[in-house]
């Protein structure tokens, strides 16, 4: 039977060789993402930046400039269309109203658009979010990603060291600094799904850094000698196998959902799809070269399973 | 590793039985489900409103108002505390969340605090807030000035009480509005989310939720006009000029004091006019309600009154007799909708503060059916492309890993019926996600076992060797998912809310079926064709 193989069966890749030229390129991407957001800033959607999005459905193909003028002239601020999935649907965006900041101005710019429109489409969607609570919900987010960042530190350092716990938050802050220059460089929507995203490519991330560091652990114990960089190289090269299996599966996943699964949640699986790949990319390149570079004490190939018993063993 | 106790295997299949089971009704229809015996399960997935369409409002209750009316009703209180004192006094008024009042002759002032301090209650429902026996306002004084204070005690207790309020009149007034299933919660502290499914457009329920219904009837001053009192800035002490609803707006001066207030209503009803068949609303009044219109009619036989809702004027009949017996009827040339609507607040009653719509999404039902539509065929197409990738790669075993993955996907189901739980679109993607990186724990023992067989040991001890040592970065990996979707589920509200349970779900029944229910398959193989070799 033909059997697929991804990953031969013994590669020996020199990863720790190549690390400096991956370290070099992580930094550029992590300060690439401050610099751009700085300058670019994010396109955020409305649940962030409050306003109204009504998505409808015309009876023939959509007339933009028509509906344009119709709506402009409807005095509701700035407004906003664009081709939706096909050329029936238009996602109409009105910005929040400089002039109108009161909390349930979203809901009378959705009375001037129903009025204006009636019942000549079909109406898909509405959604207004006022200023108030998109305010919230950006503090929230950001208190979500700090929160489960500094969840992953404190469960790697309890189930590993303090040195494999800073390695794995620098890999997954890396993640998600690349996701957002992504974000931020193409003024892709930056919305709530982004985040809840972004949470799961953390999740992710770890969980390839879990299994690459489970196995470093391992080996450590394993080959007590062995120099550092030749005992990250074959625990990589010995996972690696898995690393490229598991990334192709949930890739496989997320992309019948980017193709199948509607305009809808579409930026919210590209999201994934590319957090996806730069997390696998960050465990090899970005978790174990942080390793290296600021050492273990290698109490587990010295016999001291654990600080409780420092004189087991010997 | 091939050895499982009788009471585990028994566990494991009734676990997969149980899944298979509770998932089932989801393929039913509303009509197969009711014909079947009671004692399987009935429960269907609950469908998010994204994907059912609905309505989804988050609404402010604006409590700064009951304060302001509280400062107001202080000032008169004042006043009067002060007359019956006798005591002389100078600019009574509301100074910012204060009301101050100066007196004029220092020998009163003694007299006046003692009087403004018993007005003092103590705070009602403040066995809660721990503040038992709080008073409601703090009396200072700085030279002949006396300033009254809310208590925070107070202040609160009030906001408390308006929620608690405002939240049952709006529960009344959605289900007056016979919607099904509506969801009415309390977020936050002043925050009420409304939840209507089936609900296209909101507009109207918007409408009947913003407005406070304040309704009740008053006098009309007949002294002179509206027009004229306009003109000559000088409305009548005790009347105000209030406006009619229907267009053009005219004005008319009301007197302030009511007759009788909405509170006394007990019943509403739409119904059309007997004379000329117009929509028109029935109202009944309780008995002191009751007695007092009857009263106040019979004193006022040929003058007008004003029915008066939110400060506006919806009409001014004349009364040409006594209204006895407590029923009235209130027209001004309303449409169908307008006097069912107007029913509706009516028997739902007044709201304590105004709301206003924070946030509102509604999702058509066409699109919701899109997004189930495209849901489904993602989640059949990605799962064909991973169970087929999982063949293709390790053969056999594959499919003793899809046999697992099929098991999780209706456990995932399965508990999202039982929990009743919400499905959303992206609750759906966290369904397909899970598919995806449930296979990870079946490849981290497969490549396990390879390693073992490559490093020459024999069939049985790989195995045993990769599910043991495969297991501890299993549950690491899990539990780093499980602290994300956790993170999402606090963070998140509707659709994100959905994707964590369905991901926190699919952690917890991809780690048994991926490493339980996999190795009790590998198991029963190896017993039945004893392999000498295997070949992953």
């Amino acid at each position: 039977m033909m059997r697929l193989k991804l990953v031969p069966a013994d590669t020996k890749v020199p990863f720790v060789e190549y690390r400096h030229i991956a370290i070099g390129f992580s930094t550029l991407v992590v300060i690439a993402a401050i610099v751009v957001v700085i300058l670019k800033g994010f396109n955020f959607g409305i649940d962030f930046k409050g306003g109204t999005v009504i998505e409808v459905e015309t009876a023939e193909v959509a007339d933009l400039t028509d509906l344009r003028t119709r709506l402009n002239k409807l005095d509701i601020g700035e407004v906003q269309l664009q081709r939706f999935g096909n050329d029936r649907d238009v996602l109409i965006r009105v910005g929040t109203s400089k002039t109108d900041v009161s909390a349930d101005a979203g809901e009378r710019v959705v009375k001037k658009v129903k009025a204006e429109l009636g019942d000549s489409v079909t109406y898909r969607r509405i959604e207004s979010v006022g200023p108030q609570v998109s305010g919230e919900l950006i503090r929230a987010a950001t208190l979500a990603v700090l929160v489960s960042v500094a969840a992953m530190f404190a469960y790697i350092w309890f189930r590993f060291e303090w040195q494999f716990g800073l390695g794995a938050v620098l890999s997954i802050v890396h993640d998600v600094m690349a996701t957002i220059l992504v974000f931020s460089l193409f003024q892709l929507e930056f919305n709530l799904t982004t985040i809840a995203a972004l949470l799961t490519i953390v999740g992710y991330s770890m969980n390839d850094t879990v299994v690459v560091y489970d196995r470093m652990r391992e080996n450590l114990r394993k080959y007590k000698k062995m120099d550092l960089g030749e005992l990250i190289d074959l625990s990589l090269n010995e996972t690696l196998s898995r690393t490229i299996m598991t990334s192709v599966t949930t890739l496989l996943a997320l992309l019948s959902l980017f193709i199948f699964g509607g305009e809808v949640i579409r930026s919210f699986t590209f999201a994934m799809i590319f957090g996806i790949l730069i997390g696998t990319y960050s465990s090899i390149y970005v978790a174990a070269p942080v390793l290296m570079a600021i050492g273990i004490t290698r109490e587990w190939g010295s016999g001291r399973l654990t600080r409780a018993k420092p004189n087991a063993g010997k | 590793m091939l050895h499982f106790e009788r009471w585990k295997i028994v566990m494991i299949v009734l676990l997969t039985l149980a899944g298979v089971l509770y998932t089932a009704p989801n393929f039913l229809s509303k009509d197969t489900l009711a014909s079947i015996p009671t004692f399987l399960p009935h429960k269907q997935v609950n469908l998010g409103l994204d994907l059912r369409g609905g309505s989804y409002l988050l609404l402010q209750v604006e409590t700064e108002g009951i304060n302001k009316d509280r400062l107001q009703t202080q000032v008169n209180d004042i006043r009067r505390a002060l007359r019956d004192e006798k005591v002389l006094y100078t600019g009574l008024g509301v100074k910012g969340e204060a009301v101050s009042v100066r007196i004029t002759n220092p020998v009163d002032f003694a007299k006046a605090k003692k009087a403004i301090e018993g007005l003092a209650n103590s705070v009602s429902g403040s066995l809660l807030s721990g503040s038992v026996g709080a008073r409601d306002i703090a009396v200072a004084t700085s030279g002949n000035l006396i300033t009254v204070t809310n208590t925070d005690a107070a202040i609160q207790a009030r906001s408390q009480s308006a929620i608690q309020q405002s939240m049952e009149i709006v529960r009344r007034r959605v289900d007056e509005m016979g919607t099904t299933e509506p969801v009415i919660q309390q977020q936050g502290t002043d925050r009420i989310l409304v939840q209507v499914p089936g609900l296209d457009d909101p507009q109207r329920l918007i409408a009947i939720l913003g407005q406070t219904a304040k309704m009740n009837f008053r006098l009309v001053d007949t002294s002179t006009t509206a027009q004229q009192a306009l003109a000559t800035h000088t409305i009548p002490a005790g009347s105000e000029v209030l406006y009619m609803t229907e267009s053009p707006e005219t004005p008319i001066l009301i007197k302030r004091r009511v007759m009788v207030g909405g509170d006394s209503l007990t019943d509403a009803q739409p119904g059309f006019d007997s004379r000329n068949g117009e929509p028109v609303v029935n109202f009944h009044f309780d008995s002191t309600g009751g007695r007092i219109f009857g009263e106040v009619t019979r004193n006022n036989v040929g003058k007008p009154f004003a029915i008066v809702l939110d400060d506006k004027v919806i009409s001014a009949p004349v009364i040409r007799e006594a209204i006895v017996g407590g029923s009235g009827q209130i027209s001004g040339n309303f449409t169908v909708q307008q006097a069912n609507d107007l029913a509706i607040l009516l028997r739902a009653g007044a709201l304590p503060a105004p709301l206003k719509v924070l946030e509102q999404r509604t999702v058509g039902a066409s699109l919701g059916a899109d997004s189930i539509r495209s849901g489904v065929v993602a989640s059949i197409i990605g799962s064909v492309a991973v169970l087929f990738f999982m063949v293709a790669t390790y053969a056999l075993f594959g499919v003793f890993a899809n046999i697992a993955l099929i098991i999780n996907v209706f456990l995932i189901m399965g508990v999202l019926s039982l929990l009743q739980a919400t499905l959303t679109l992206p609750g759906i993607a966290g369904i397909i996600l899970t598919v995806g990186t449930a296979v990870d724990a079946n490849v981290l023992i497969y490549e396990r076992i390879r390693e073992e067989l490559k490093a020459g040991k024999t069939v049985i001890a790989s195995l045993e060797a990769g599910y043991n040592h495969a297991l501890a970065p299993i549950i690491d990996a899990n539990v780093t998912h499980f602290i994300s979707a956790a993170v999402l589920y606090e963070l998140g509200s509707g659709p994100v809310r959905g994707f964590a349970v369905t991901l926190a779900i699919g952690v917890v029944t991809s780690v048994f079926t991926a490493v339980t229910v996999n190795r009790l398959i590998v198991a029963t193989w190896v017993r039945r064709a004893r392999p000498k070799t295997i070949v992953l």
